[in-house]
């Protein structure tokens, strides 16, 4: 098999990306006259400025396409962020290590501690978060949290630092069911422009850290791009040809999609104009994946404003986190009756625009008549290691 | 006892085609196991958008069966209310069936049945192993051997197949209460696009046989009973209608439809015009 960095080179990404500017009014409506984007050329017409005259239409075919799959529920989850030590320079992150913030690993008995007020408000499904340092993060700490917190948290998937198969099986048999993997950019030059320092330069290795966990036996992959360090539409032509290769080489995965747009953090990164994605662009993309990828789980954070989640509810999201920390040790400084944040987290990550805590977001989710979905996976699925035969 | 030991009888003796009957809800029943089931309407319980919306279909559905993912419950038998999806289901109402939905393989599948028998739930099994979670179809091989493991450990187990005849032999054979062949793949809505298959299922079934997941209309549901199998299961088709419990009753009607039609035989299939009056009814 083949993997991803392989035939990588080979895809005309840049190509499909830029005809998106010849794509016709006639080209769109054939692809929303059969309900489905059957290939790369299709998604890449539904992301052309041609199709943003037929936003509505879009967003009507991948609300049904959604509801017929995923029903009329969204499902929650919160990150929990465990550590931001690193020893990676990535220009547009606040955990970057020449940024001068407190640096802090969680503790396990405090990690256990947070993941009981996080249940309390209802979480059973948690994405651990870390930098990356071989002293702090990379020494079995994470194997050992899972192994600790998973009476409570039923559903653990993990965004860390790619690693080799031989190492991610420990937190495969530990419970680990989600490896979540943002390639920030498949651009390639401007990958090796954002990341002058540190392993993660690596740019091929993390192309294919999927396959890599699939291998180990992960069940969820997550993967996307982080939209604001180069043009949008080549991002998503690139995720979209990443998620139809996992979806034919790793089948037994479910396959999770990040749509991440770059916030304020740590470093003052200015993204460049011509690369900053409008609400109406991402809708629009959010809506061609849908088209693309009936099956896929569609994810949105608390990146995005409280205006836009709402709206998003039922055109293609099917997952959502509410109420978060992206600092680690945050949730011991909220206040655990109201679920707000400190004024001051000098150690997140970067700074989240939707700070309703999770029952009034449930209670929004309700309103436009979708059932929020806490628990949604049973440890005793995972309590062996699974493998991919 | 095993699933196979109760007495299960595929058809209602009162439903050779030709005979009389005036009605058959009285006495027709879905026999599954040692149970008996006036509606022959299975129902499932995801992708609702409330608890409550869910609570009120499934009673308009008539249904006595009910479908619960196990991953989406509260197993360890507290109160949890971010897991409650069993608080739903009066259980003097309904036999609710546990389902291993989100299980890879059969180790999985045969865990999660434990845990729910451990948890008070019925030993009724629903047996889902769907490893490709894109499109939901089932692996036949892990089927066929946590089916074997569950009967072996007196399960009531009622596995989802995709339509297959001679898996849904085998799975007899070994002691499952029926068999449940897929129409088109879950969620789809695509109806009895496995029609030639269920006809050989049904043909050959010693055990109830409940068509399982596509159906998206009450037509599909109709025509499924009217081929005669004893029940069908839906889910997709009722949770997200625009009225659920509306469209529940439709689903509880078309069933009902479709086993009277098949009860009473449907007329046979000409190519060839039959006029109403004889045409030769001059000679007589």
């Amino acid at each position: 098999m083949e993997s991803f960095s392989g035939i990588f080179p080979t895809l005309p990404l840049g190509e499909l990306a830029s005809t998106t500017g010849r794509s016709s009014a006639h080209d769109v409506e054939r692809i929303l006259r059969q309900g489905r984007a059957c290939s790369l050329s299709d998604f890449a017409t539904l992301l052309s400025p041609a199709a943003e005259d037929y936003l509505e239409q879009m967003a009507g075919l991948s609300a049904c396409i959604t509801e017929r799959h995923f029903g009329r529920v969204i499902r929650l989850f919160a990150p929990l962020y465990l550590s931001n030590e690193c020893i990676n320079v990535c220009r547009y992150c606040g955990f970057s290590r020449t940024n001068p913030i407190p640096r802090f690993t969680v503790p396990i008995l405090q990690v256990e501690k947070e993941t009981r007020l996080l249940a309390a408000q209802g979480f059973r499904s948690l994405l651990l978060v870390a930098g990356e340092h071989p002293k702090f993060v990379n020494n079995g700490y994470v194997q050992s949290v899972i192994e600790r917190i998973l009476p409570t948290a039923p559903s653990i998937a993990i965004e860390i630092a790619p690693m080799e198969t031989e190492d991610y099986l420990p937190i495969v048999g530990a419970g680990c069911e989600g490896l979540v993997v943002y390639q920030e950019t498949y651009h390639e030059e401007t990958y090796r422009e954002m990341h002058p320092s540190g392993p993660k330069k690596r740019f091929g290795w993390r192309l294919d850290t999927p396959e890599r966990g699939y291998a180990a036996g992960f069940r969820r992959l997550g993967i996307g791009a982080l939209y604001g360090l180069y043009d949008w539409r080549y991002e998503a032509v690139a995720t979209a040809a990443h998620a139809l290769h996992l979806l034919r080489h790793c089948w037994k995965a479910h396959l999770n999609l990040s749509f991440p747009r770059l916030r304020p953090a740590a470093g003052g990164f200015a993204p460049d104009e011509r690369f900053i994605i409008s609400d109406r662009e991402l809708v629009q993309l959010i809506c061609a994946f849908r088209i693309l990828l009936p099956h896929a789980g569609l994810v949105l954070s608390t990146r995005e404003s409280r205006q836009f989640r709402d709206g998003m509810v039922g055109l293609g999201i099917t997952q959502m986190s509410a109420g978060s920390s992206t600092e680690p040790g945050g949730y011991s400084n909220f206040d655990e009756n109201q679920w707000t944040p400190p004024a001051d987290q000098p150690g997140e990550q970067f700074h989240i625009a939707d700070e309703r805590p999770p029952a009034e977001f449930a209670r929004m989710i309700r309103r436009r008549g979708y059932e929020p979905v806490w628990k949604d996976f049973d440890r005793s699925l995972v309590s062996a290691t699974t493998l991919p035969a | 006892m095993n699933g196979n030991d109760g007495i299960i009888t595929t058809s209602n003796p009162l439903c050779a085609n030709g005979m009389s009957i005036v009605s058959t809800t009285d006495t027709d029943l879905l026999r599954i196991a040692d149970r008996t089931f006036s509606s022959r309407l299975l129902a499932g319980t995801g992708k609702f958008s409330s608890g409550r919306v869910m609570r009120e279909a499934i009673a308009a559905s008539e249904s006595e069966l009910v479908t619960v993912a196990l991953k989406r419950a509260g197993l360890n038998r507290e109160k949890d209310p971010f897991a409650d999806i069993l608080d739903y289901l009066e259980s003097d109402r309904y036999l609710v069936l546990p389902n291993t939905a989100g299980a890879m393989n059969a180790d999985e599948a045969v865990r999660i049945a434990r845990l729910a028998l451990a948890a008070g739930l019925p030993n009724w099994v629903k047996l889902e192993i769907h490893p490709d979670p894109h499109y939901l179809l089932p692996d036949p091989i892990e089927t066929l051997r946590a089916a074997e493991i569950l009967v072996k450990e007196q399960f009531v187990v009622l596995p989802y197949i995709n339509a297959d005849p001679v898996l849904a032999l085998r799975l007899q054979d070994i002691g499952c209460a029926t068999v449940m062949p897929l129409g088109s793949p879950i969620g789809s809505n695509r109806g009895l696009e496995t029609r030639a298959q269920i006809e050989i299922i049904i043909e050959q079934a010693r055990v109830p046989v409940v068509v399982d997941a596509g159906l998206g209309a009450p037509s599909h549901a109709a025509a499924a009973m009217e081929m005669g199998a004893d029940a069908v299961l839906v889910n997709t088709a009722i949770a997200v209608a625009r009225d659920p419990v509306l469209m529940a009753q439709a689903f509880s009607a078309a069933v009902a439809a479709g086993r009277t039609a098949y009860c009473l035989g449907l007329p046979s299939v000409s190519s060839h015009a039959m006029a109403t009056s004889p045409l030769t009814s001059f000679l007589d």
